[in-house]
């Protein structure tokens, strides 16, 4: 049996960048690990009657090789390994798609709810980032440095646009019990401790509708026949 | 009701945090600022140090600094506490380019708790402060800065002056919180005249000599405080001397619970350290109240004769070492056209001149140890590797240069206004291109292909003398004559530069023309009942290949 995810309370945004191939993944970077920068504490460590005291977050400064813009990012490896890889494949799907170069990649936060049995755990997203990305194709080197100032100044409009969001200071999950902690950060990172998150992507056709939603209805009007 | 008040403990807790958060927003704004890669390590033991849960160096001269304007003060209303950020030329001249402002208004949350939820947006706020500090242009600016200009900041405590930003200023929020005792904003007001500043290499224009600026700063508040470089490191003859970092520091040990609200725990212990820990953080004795110095800002005469120096007529409480920009011994040649190579022969410290011979390493202060990192080299520095987690080294020299702050000539004048042609001016080499136009913009309208000449033919390099290529209108910058670097005109018939500015737009290939694009689609459009023919007779086999998907 199978529970659909509840998806009410959940906060979305949506983001739009127009970028080049070699782009995408120093954009997607930046806009993610902007977002976990905010959604990410110091590692909480639970003492007796349920007092708990919380590490210590470090930051650092990443250049773009391929954008004049630099960006802030928390001080993890292994969360900064995570992202790179989500966005790696992200960027590869993109390219073999065949498509116009359109797709788009998530990163919700949710918390976990448990569930008795049969049901399994389910995932509550309480807020869900949308990047959406069109992959544009220059002709030459004075395009190519063109667009490198271009999307610094785009980005620079999204870090503001997400710090604006941040500020509206609107739901977050409560501050866990020791028990509960896993149910609402990822404790898994030795050094810092993002909300619970997950990241996927979907790679647009040219008609606009993502690949998968075609096949699907292709399957499905075809077995109607 | 009584009940709403806050208690003795919150209220204390409450003016501890916005201290607090006001000496490390004043730490993160100036080093941001400093033109170097930040890079803190996380740790996930609680040190006790780390205020707001987030690791950020404590700059003692800069603490000292902020510490100075504002006290023993807190921000509330009316009373702002700002940081000033702006540029200044070897050649003197000084703008402003953005205002950090911390203020408080009335606007209370009499129901939200100190010690848990203030905190953590605290902390948040930060965290946009961080990031935000890295989108306005003089991040790019400061990150570029050491030879021709260099990153000054000041902090002040009072009423909010953005006059000298110029028009048209805009403003970003980084954030709010809200407090039982008011709304905490802190935003940024910058001025966009050098919003599309390119950061390319820009056409160095000869000094200009013989021109007189004789400007005093007619302040509206005399308490104003002086300038400091952001990128500046320690001198021997510096009178000023900092609090040292004592054993026993107030520092914010917190422990949050999760029980309800009523039984929030929040503890701020004195802890004695054994050691110094390799993070400076602040005492707790603030300054007598009341300014430590009052000064005032005197007439300063800058000439480029060489021989005169305004800095005796400065009056300075307080030991100056260096002021203005120029110094007999080092003039400050700007590297002309013509020149080879890239490294402009300026001394690397043009504006800090001083005992100048250039050592860059630090002074220990106070026992604290800075690694004495070069700042950036004069060369571009953006190749500087990505630093990993291991290698945080402190990136700033601690020289404090006290600066008598001067408004340049020019700094309201719409320098949109100005042309490059007019080497008069002080700021010719920040001179903004105009914007382009938004057909040229492949961002906007993607070239469609094929097309016979590139949109962007009027590039927005300055190419090209007085022949140049087609389309450049858009060029504010007319280049008096382009020798690149290492070329020889007597070798080739064709210099490097001719061949250059010949082949920056070659022309299109012919397979990618028109006509030919448009005869290949006549001839699909032509084939089209063929093939339609054919699709109709095997109509019949499509069928029974449906059927076999049932």
């Amino acid at each position: 049996p199978h529970r659909p995810t509840p998806t009410m309370n959940c906060r979305a945004e949506v983001l739009e960048v127009s970028v080049e191939g070699r782009q995408v993944e120093e954009a997607m970077l930046a806009v993610l690990h902007t977002v976990l920068l905010h959604r990410s504490t110091g590692k909480f460590h639970y003492k007796k009657e349920g007092t708990y005291s919380i590490g210590t977050v470090g930051t650092q400064d990443v250049d773009c090789d391929f954008i004049d813009f630099a960006y802030v990012r928390v001080s993890s490896e292994e969360l900064d390994r995570a992202l790179r890889k989500a966005v790696g494949e992200f960027k590869d799907a993109l390219r073999n798609s065949g498509s116009d170069g359109m797709g788009q990649i998530s990163l919700e936060f949710y918390q976990k709810k448990k569930s008795r049995w049969p049901f399994s755990d389910e995932c509550i997203p309480w807020e869900l980032w949308t990047i959406k990305v069109n992959v544009v194709n220059l002709a030459n080197e004075q395009e190519r440095q063109i667009c490198r100032e271009k999307v610094g100044e785009k980005l620079c409009e999204k870090i503001i646009n997400i710090v604006e969001v941040m500020n509206r200071h609107e739901y977050l999950p409560k501050m866990p019990t020791q028990s509960e902690v896993d149910n609402v950060f990822d404790t898994s990172l030795k050094d810092v401790q993002p909300y619970l998150y997950k990241i996927s992507y979907q790679i647009t056709d040219s008609l606009g509708s993502s690949v998968t939603t075609t096949m699907r209805r292709l399957i499905k009007d075809t077995l109607a026949l | 009701a009584m009940d709403t008040d806050l208690s003795s403990q919150d209220r204390k807790d409450l003016d501890k945090f916005i201290k607090f958060f006001a000496l490390k927003t004043v730490q993160v704004i100036v080093q941001a600022r400093l033109g170097e890669k930040i890079c803190t390590r996380s740790s996930s033991s609680p040190t006790g140090s780390d205020w707001f849960n987030l690791a950020i160096k404590d700059i003692p001269e800069v603490t000292h600094e902020a510490k100075k304007a504002l006290a023993g003060q807190l921000p509330a209303v009316g009373r702002s506490m700002c940081v000033e950020i702006s540029l200044k030329t070897s050649e003197g001249d000084s703008m402003e380019l953005e205002i950090w402002c911390l203020e408080m208004n009335e606007k209370c949350d009499k129901e939200i708790k100190v010690s848990y939820t203030v905190y953590n947006r605290l902390s948040l706020l930060l965290k946009s402060l961080l990031a935000i500090t890295r989108v306005t242009p003089a991040y790019r600016l400061s990150r570029k800065q050491g030879h021709e200009y260099v990153i000054l900041y000041r902090i002040y405590f009072g009423e909010v002056q953005l006059s000298g930003l110029g028009e048209g200023f805009q403003t970003v929020r980084v954030g709010t919180v809200g407090t039982p005792v008011g709304t905490i904003t802190l935003s940024c007001a910058y001025r966009i005249n050098l919003a599309f500043m390119s950061t390319r290499q820009f056409e160095r224009t000869p000094p200009i000599m013989g021109i007189i600026i004789d400007h005093f700063v007619d302040r509206p508040y005399p308490s104003s405080s002086p300038m400091h470089p952001c990128n500046y490191r320690a001198g021997e003859d510096n009178g000023a001397v900092y609090p040292s970092v004592e054993d026993s520091q107030e520092v914010c040990t917190t422990s949050f619970s999760t029980s309800p609200p009523s039984q929030c725990v929040f503890t701020v212990t004195k802890a004695h350290f054994q050691t110094s820990p390799p993070v400076v953080t602040d005492t707790l004795k603030v300054p007598v109240t009341g300014l430590a110095f009052s000064h005032q800002l005197s007439s300063s005469r800058l000439s480029y004769q060489p021989a005169a120096l305004g800095v005796g007529s400065a009056d300075m409480g307080y030991p100056v070492l260096f002021a203005g920009g120029l110094n007999a011994a080092h003039p400050h040649q700007l590297i002309g056209p013509g020149k080879e190579g890239g490294v402009p022969p300026i001394p690397s410290q043009p504006a800090h001149g001083t005992q100048a011979d250039q050592d860059r390493m630090c002074t220990p202060l106070d026992g604290v140890h800075y690694s004495a990192a070069t700042p950036s080299s004069s060369e571009d520095t953006e190749t500087v590797s990505n630093s990993s987690e291991g290698k945080c080294g402190s990136p700033h020299d601690l020289l404090e240069t006290i600066f008598i702050r001067k408004v340049g000539a020019f700094v309201n004048k719409p320098i949109n206004q100005v042309t490059m042609a007019n080497l008069d001016i002080p700021f010719a080499m920040f001179a903004p291109k105009n914007v382009e136009l938004e057909d040229n913009d492949p961002m906007v309208n993607p070239p469609d292909s094929p097309e016979t000449e590139s949109p962007l033919q009027g590039s927005l390099h300055s190419e090209g003398s007085s022949g140049s290529s087609a389309g450049n209108t858009h060029d504010d910058f007319v280049m008096i004559d382009f020798k690149p670097a290492f070329s020889k005109d007597d070798i080739l018939p064709m210099d490097l530069g001719t061949f250059y500015r010949e082949f920056q737009n070659p022309p299109q290939l012919s397979s990618l023309s028109i006509d030919i694009g448009a005869q290949s689609m006549a001839e699909d459009l032509d084939s089209l009942p063929e093939k339609l023919a054919v699709h109709e007779k095997n109509v019949r086999e499509f069928d029974a290949f449906v059927e076999t998907l049932q």
